[in-house]
């Protein structure tokens, strides 16, 4: 796996090595054959010390037209001919490449005239040392104890963060597993991280916990199973929610999850509802009434817990208080799993056939849940040496895009600037464009960052106002060779002036 | 969340993990298809109907030509006459070629010109247009319509550096037996045996103005020892023009040598002229300019000037 980031593994996707150093390129049916240090026939593939490499062009992103305009309409319908309008189209920092020393100008700042501000966006590549992702999966399975190391192929790579709400999240990357370790955890984690970034699935290993099979943007897979629904709520909460519904239905109701276990009759819901005492008690400890932490460990269970046999949370069944033919229903957190008893005249549950009213209520439960995702926000600081290629003095583009002034993006897509110094940008990877993330072999992430700010401000920074160059002389200079993809609806375009 | 769908292609997904071909509008109501090594721009000129028919045509068109093309590879490589191409493309380059087969010449040769007179005629099959071009990678089938002009600019100087700057432009009308427009020489992408920037030919369609630029080029030639020449085949193993060697540096040439090697070229285009096998030509080496009718007020004479 730690192969994929070479060289070869890249070669191999598209190029299939011969003697004499010789790669077939198996882009377009051509297939030729390319000698080291020379082209394909297309002049976009070469062979680079007998591996196959993409000369990758510079990503436009093309906004939709909003009316008028003269379009060439394709028959087809599969494609809305919109044309690369300077004022619709925006430049990324993908393909731009970066510069060195630090000093020089970035590769683009490209100048265009919006709702009549001259504006200037700054366009590069930056090379990030200081990055990572923080992946926020949706289930309330147990996925490992907090703090816990994250590891892919045995390397550490990063560690179990904070439990959220119907979330648990995790942390990948960062400066010390990237260049801080061994080489072989810089190459892993860097590794890692370009598949998450990228939207490829990745399997990371918690200790002490679970495999977990994170792709950005798709269901989690704990342990090769997929998760589908991320709870409406805990325990306690989902009793609170139906508890009207339930009433008249059932008798009593215990909705098991890991955190907090809800009963029916002893929750306030229960109790407004004016629900006579069950007398079923669950294992645990009780926090409030009806409301119960630890009532079984931790788990890939019913609710997060390890229980496979919900019956096994019951303590004892109170015989002052439960009766005979008492319904009792038994849920998870998101409904997946139900089990639906009625006490006999011993008052033991015998699980029977769940009647279609509560069945109903069950499965609204589940309607009620989210699907379950894991998402993937990238994570990173602009250093000195990218802010330098934006102006002569870098603190002052840290102010003002702390102020507000300047807008950040990367690869088109809105970033949050965390506060307080410096540049630490978080966005989203599924709305930034394909192929927008790379890597060098410090190991280090490289990912486009833009800056957009009107043209006096730039300048006033102490931007490289003599590097401007128009949108529409970039252009004409880089179009044809550009890889134009739409613009993304979710995404603001950045030259609405909104401030952030 | 669903991922947004990407860029939506009119062609079907590629086999075997292919690239799709690429379908872009430019600036300018310019249409950019690509696929492989086929790069074109195209641009259709009449009513608005008519140049989204013609505009249509020409993607669909596009969409099989290079795999038409790929599949026989072999017969497109081997020398003219040698095999009996199949695909409409193919057969276009094999026509092209007939002609000049005296001299080693291979249907790529031909190959750009093809492309762009296969995807011509797919325009006007599909709708009555004033004027058009489809300019694939500097070889460039032209239309006009009665009474119609149209443009082109010659970007063939090599002075300033290796992206070549602005030097001419020729004015086409209608009655000009002018179809095709193309470039060759040792600067473009494809291998040249002789040492020509550029060499600019108009003809009655885009194949026959490739290959006669093709070979017009191989022949602007001297012997000089800052020429670098390699095996064809030493850079590209699948080159069409095998072991010959093709000409990798050009140092500084001596005005004589010069003056002979463009004599060399322009005496091969003024034998293709006599057998009205072109239209006219203009030569181009280290700044210097020589075409078939020098003086006369006839388009290619600007690129001179």
């Amino acid at each position: 796996m730690s192969a994929d980031l070479s060289l070869e593994a890249r070669s191999r996707k598209f190029g299939a090595a011969e003697g004499d150093g010789i790669v077939r390129c198996d882009a377009c049916p051509v297939l030729c054959r390319i000698r080291p240090g020379r082209a394909g026939a297309c002049a976009r593939y070469a062979n680079e010390d007998g591996h196959l490499v993409r000369v990758d062009p510079v990503v436009l992103l093309r906004r939709a037209v909003d009316g008028g305009g003269k379009l060439v309409e394709f028959s087809a319908g599969e494609w809305d001919g919109a044309l690369l309008d300077p004022a619709r189209t925006f430049v990324t920092g993908i393909g731009a490449g970066t510069t060195y020393p630090d000093y020089k100008p970035a590769p683009f700042i490209v100048s265009a005239e919006h709702e009549g501000v001259d504006t200037v966006t700054v366009v590069t590549e930056g090379i990030f040392s200081y990055c990572g992702v923080k992946v926020k999966i949706d289930t309330d399975r147990h996925l490992g104890p907090e703090t816990a190391p994250i590891r892919v192929d045995g390397e550490e790579v990063g560690h179990v963060t904070t439990a959220e709400y119907g979330s648990q999240m995790l942390s990948v990357g960062g400066v010390r597993h990237l260049t801080g370790g061994s080489k072989s955890e810089g190459k892993v984690t860097c590794e890692a991280l370009l598949k998450l970034c990228a939207g490829e699935p990745v399997t990371l290993s918690i200790d002490g916990g679970h495999a977990v099979v994170v792709e950005a943007g798709k269901p989690p897979i704990v342990d090769g199973r997929p998760e589908e629904r991320m709870r409406v709520g805990c325990g306690s909460a989902t009793v609170g929610i139906f508890a009207k519904q339930w009433f008249g239905e059932v008798d009593e109701v215990i909705v098991v999850d890991d955190h907090i276990t809800g009963v029916l009759t002893e929750h306030q819901a229960g109790r407004v509802l004016d629900m006579r005492p069950a007398g079923i008690r669950v294992r645990g400890r009780r926090s409030t009434p009806g409301r119960y932490f630890q009532v079984a460990n931790p788990g890939l269970g019913w609710g997060g817990t390890d229980i496979t046999d919900p019956l096994a949370i019951i303590r004892k069944i109170d015989p002052a208080t439960a009766w005979p033919g008492l319904r009792l229903l038994l849920t998870s957190t998101t409904g997946e799993d139900a089990l639906y008893c009625v006490l006999d005249e011993a008052l033991r549950p015998i699980p029977t056939e769940i009647p279609s009213r509560v069945l109903k209520v069950v499965e609204r439960i589940g309607e009620n849940c989210e699907p379950s995702l894991s998402t993937v926000l990238f994570m990173a600081g602009a250093g000195g040496s990218l802010r330098a290629g934006v102006t002569d003095n870098p603190v002052r583009l840290t102010r003002s895009v702390a102020a507000g002034e300047t807008g950040v993006t990367m690869g088109g897509a809105p970033v949050y600037v965390w506060p307080g110094g410096g540049i630490t940008v978080m966005v989203d990877v599924t709305r930034m464009p394909k192929g927008s993330f790379g890597y060098v072999p410090t190991p280090a992430i490289v990912a486009p960052i833009e800056f957009t700010l009107p043209r006096g401000l730039y300048e006033g920074l102490g931007g490289h106002a003599a590097d401007i160059v128009s949108v529409e002389e970039m252009l004409a200079a880089v179009a044809e060779g550009a890889r134009v993809d739409p613009w993304r609806g979710e995404n603001p375009w950045p030259f609405r002036g909104e401030k952030r | 969340m669903p991922r947004p769908s990407s860029f939506p292609s009119p062609y079907p997904p590629p086999q075997g993990g292919r690239e799709a071909p690429v379908l872009q509008e430019l600036v300018g109501d310019r249409l950019h298809l690509s696929d492989g090594p086929i790069d074109v721009v195209l641009k259709a000129f009449g009513s608005e109907e008519a140049v989204v028919a013609a505009h249509t045509a020409a993607a669909r068109r596009f969409a099989t030509i290079l795999p038409e093309l790929c599949a026989e590879l072999a017969a497109l490589r081997a020398p003219a006459g040698a095999a009996e191409p199949r695909s409409p493309v193919g057969r276009r380059m094999a026509e092209a070629c007939r002609p000049f087969r005296r001299i080693f010449v291979t249907p790529m040769a031909a190959v750009a010109g093809s492309v762009a007179d296969e995807l011509m005629a797919a325009m006007l099959a599909a709708a009555p247009l004033l004027r058009a071009y489809v300019n694939d990678g500097g070889d460039i089938a032209v239309f006009t319509a009665p009474a119609q002009q149209l443009d082109i600019a010659i970007a063939g100087d090599f002075t300033l550096g290796p992206v070549p700057a602005r030097c001419g432009s020729i004015r086409i009308r209608h009655g000009d037996s002018i179809g095709g427009i193309a470039t060759s020489g040792a600067r473009g992408r494809s291998f040249s045996l002789g040492i020509a920037d550029s060499v600019t030919v108009l003809a009655k369609d885009g194949a026959t103005a490739d290959v006669a630029a093709t070979l017009i080029a191989n022949a602007v030639d001297c012997e000089d020892a800052s020429i670098v020449r390699r095996p064809a085949a030493e850079l590209d193993p699948d080159s069409d023009l095998g072991c010959r060697p093709v000409t990798v540096a050009v140092g500084r040439l001596a005005g004589p040598k010069r003056h002979a090697a463009l004599a060399a070229g322009l005496a091969r285009a003024r034998g293709y002229l006599s057998r009205r096998l072109i239209v006219d030509a203009a030569l181009t080496l280290q700044g210097e300019t020589v075409t078939l009718f020098p003086g006369a007020d006839h388009a290619l004479e600007r690129i001179a000037s």
